[in-house]
């Protein structure tokens, strides 16, 4: 199963800003915990699993190369 | 055998107060080790269901019990609607049922939020609730008192299984056990030797098998107390409640005025003082000020501090030992996966050992005991070691993934849904087993082959009935229609038809008549006039066709035996 790489978000710089801005004030724990949230409701926006799981794996690949 | 009468109304210290007599028996002063047909090892709930299934089908079964009593404490308390049903059929379902505390609904609390609630059966029209939840040693008691009424079984209490091998083809076969007893040790041969003998098998270790899996590095606590307190007949599931931070407590309800709370520990408890009294207090104390706002006097009746492990055999079949329960798989208790799958294998077993014995199926046909229930065992780990790895994170982020997702459950519905508290006791669908004749016409209904018979609320003569009840100890034919087609009206086993709600039930020479007054059956098995369903003895679904020929009928059942390949062997 394959997802899109390619760009998809037509306002990249918009939604950059969005996502830390999401962040602001927020303590490292809450950072973590507002990231599993996000996380969680993305993967039911997807709701394919084969989808999620290519995105967790292309992330794991990347995180460990 | 003695038979053994319970009082209508035996108490729980009465029960597990019995003690049963060792008896000698003739096979100890025998020149040569007397042969048996099937040994079954283990008077537990799955020893006990496999022993009455058996004897049930006419067979001689000799039970041996290394102790002489039932179980001691509550242990398993949840039977699941298929173990009902199958209790239904060895004659103890009623008596579960009314002892026992139905229940349905499950709640899941984050802190002291309820973030999620289910309702393990939401549609009407099934005989039997989701659970009952009954101490193990009632379900035992009324096991063995139907046991003991049965001719065919013989109990040997105070025997114990030390020493095993196989008898070579050439000296006839089977199983040679060493039988330690308080008058010295015997020996007898065993046809068929059926493990029962729960999570420490010895039968298991003698044969040099293991049984591989996680361990998890937990303790858990349960506390069996007595309390006249009135909450409800559910399930209720906290994670990190105030009154047991960071840990998870499992709160059921049992008969006799008695809760089963189940406190997460944490690896580092002291598994000898948790298990006293003034450590337990308090802890029950804070549950009752947290859920009811005062404290309740209460009496302790059973603690225990366990460990668990998910594990399984390789293979449950070892030529002539069949594993069964506990010896041949372990669960964590969240799902109430051990018992009910236990007494699933027992179900499994049963009648294809008795077909095998009466030469009316082949050998083949215990291979399959093995591949199903193997396949059902990996379905019950899955979910269990699913649910624990849920309820007890082993990483910081595996915890912050499971918090977060608590969270997000008491605002959004999605998130409920993973909520893993437990996936409760379903029997498993036995999709691929080579028992099954694929289907060849369409049907929408998940029943497919493979499923376990699903219930109906239906009429007999008028009267309210349920389909299950009238579904016998061998294979069974369900015809939806007005009247059996001819190629089902020739085949030798028992049939059911099944009336459409706007048709009038006639009585039909070699069937029983039952009308579907709601249409519940023709909407759960997808049902259309000609439609037939072939069933096996353990009520599993093997065939189903929109219509039928008797050549379809009969190579369904050659399929069910696994005697396609063997023409010999004498057919129903």
């Amino acid at each position: 199963m394959s997802f899109t790489t390619e760009p998809n978000i037509a306002a990249p710089d918009e939604f950059y800003e969005a996502l830390i801005d999401a962040h602001r004030d927020l303590s490292i724990e809450q950072s973590h915990e507002l990231n599993a949230k996000i996380v969680l409701l993305l993967a039911n926006q997807v709701g394919e699993l084969d989808v999620l799981k290519a995105v967790l794996s292309a992330a794991r690949s990347n995180t460990l190369a | 055998m003695k038979s053994i009468d319970l009082p209508p109304e035996a108490t729980g210290t009465e029960i597990q107060a019995m003690a049963f007599a060792y008896e000698r028996s003739a096979d100890q002063a025998a020149p040569a080790p007397v042969r048996h047909r099937v040994v079954v090892v283990g008077a537990g709930p799955v020893g006990l269901s496999l022993a009455i299934d058996l004897a049930q089908r006419g067979q001689k079964v000799l039970l041996l019990d290394n102790d002489n009593r039932l179980s001691s404490g509550s242990r398993a308390i949840c039977f699941a609607k298929r173990t009902l049903e199958i209790w239904d059929r060895l004659g103890i379902g009623e008596r579960c049922v009314n002892k026992g505390v139905s229940w349905n609904v499950g709640r899941v609390f984050l802190g002291d939020q309820q973030v999620y609630q289910f309702d393990l059966l939401p549609e009407a029209g099934h005989a039997r609730p989701a659970f009952v939840n009954l101490q193990q040693y009632y379900a035992e008691a009324y096991l063995l008192e139907r046991a003991s009424a049965l001719p065919n079984i013989e109990i040997r209490w105070k025997n114990a299984v030390a020493a095993l091998r196989t008898v070579d083809d050439s000296e006839g076969g089977g199983v040679w056990l060493g039988v330690d007893t308080p008058d010295g040790r015997y020996e007898l041969i065993a046809d068929h030797v059926a493990a029962c003998d729960g999570g420490r098998s010895t039968v298991r270790s003698l044969m040099g098998l293991q049984s591989k899996g996680r361990s998890f590095k937990d303790r858990f606590l349960i506390a069996d107390v007595k309390m006249a307190v009135d909450f409800p007949a559910e399930r209720w599931f906290w994670f990190d409640p105030p009154f047991h931070r960071n840990q998870s407590v499992l709160l059921h309800r049992q008969p006799d005025g008695v809760w089963r709370i189940d406190f997460q520990l944490g690896w580092d408890a002291d598994p000898e003082e948790e298990k006293k009294l003034e450590r337990i207090t308090p802890r029950v104390n804070a549950m009752t000020r947290q859920a009811l706002g005062h404290e309740v006097p209460f009496e302790l009746e059973w603690a225990s501090v366990y460990t668990f492990v998910c594990q399984r055999m390789d293979h449950f079949r070892h030529g002539r030992v069949l594993f069964a329960g506990d010896s041949a798989h372990g669960v964590s208790p969240f799902g109430a996966r051990g018992a009910n799958s236990g007494v699933q294998d027992a179900e499994n077993l049963a009648w294809k050992l008795d077909l095998v014995l009466k030469g009316r199926a082949g050998d083949a046909l215990l291979d399959t005991y093995a591949t199903e229930r193997e396949y059902a065992a990996d379905e019950n780990l899955l979910n269990s070691t699913r649910a624990t790895d849920f309820i007890t994170p082993k990483s910081e982020i595996s915890r912050l993934f499971r918090n977060s997702v608590l969270e997000l459950a008491s605002e959004y519905a999605f998130a409920r849904r993973i909520v893993n508290s437990g996936r409760l006791s379903v029997p498993a669908t036995l999709f691929h087993s080579s028992l099954n004749t694929p289907d060849r016409d369409s049907f929408q209904s998940p029943v497919v082959p493979g499923a376990s018979a699903c219930d109906a609320p239906l009429k007999l003569a008028g009267a309210d009935t349920w389909l299950m009840q009238h579904l016998g100890q061998g294979f069974d034919l369900l015809v939806y229609g007005e009247s059996l087609p001819a190629a089902v009206s020739a085949c030798p086993v028992n049939k059911l038809l099944v009336v459409p709600p706007d048709a009038r039930p006639r009585p039909q020479a070699g069937a029983v008549v039952l009308h579907d007054h709601s249409g519940a059956f023709a909407q759960r098995y997808d049902a259309t006039p000609g439609s037939v369903w072939l069933l096996r003895p353990d009520q599993h679904v093997c065939a189903r066709w929109r219509s039928v020929s008797a050549a379809d009928i009969a190579a369904a059942l050659d399929r069910a035996c696994a005697r396609a390949a063997d023409p010999a062997l004498t057919k129903d």
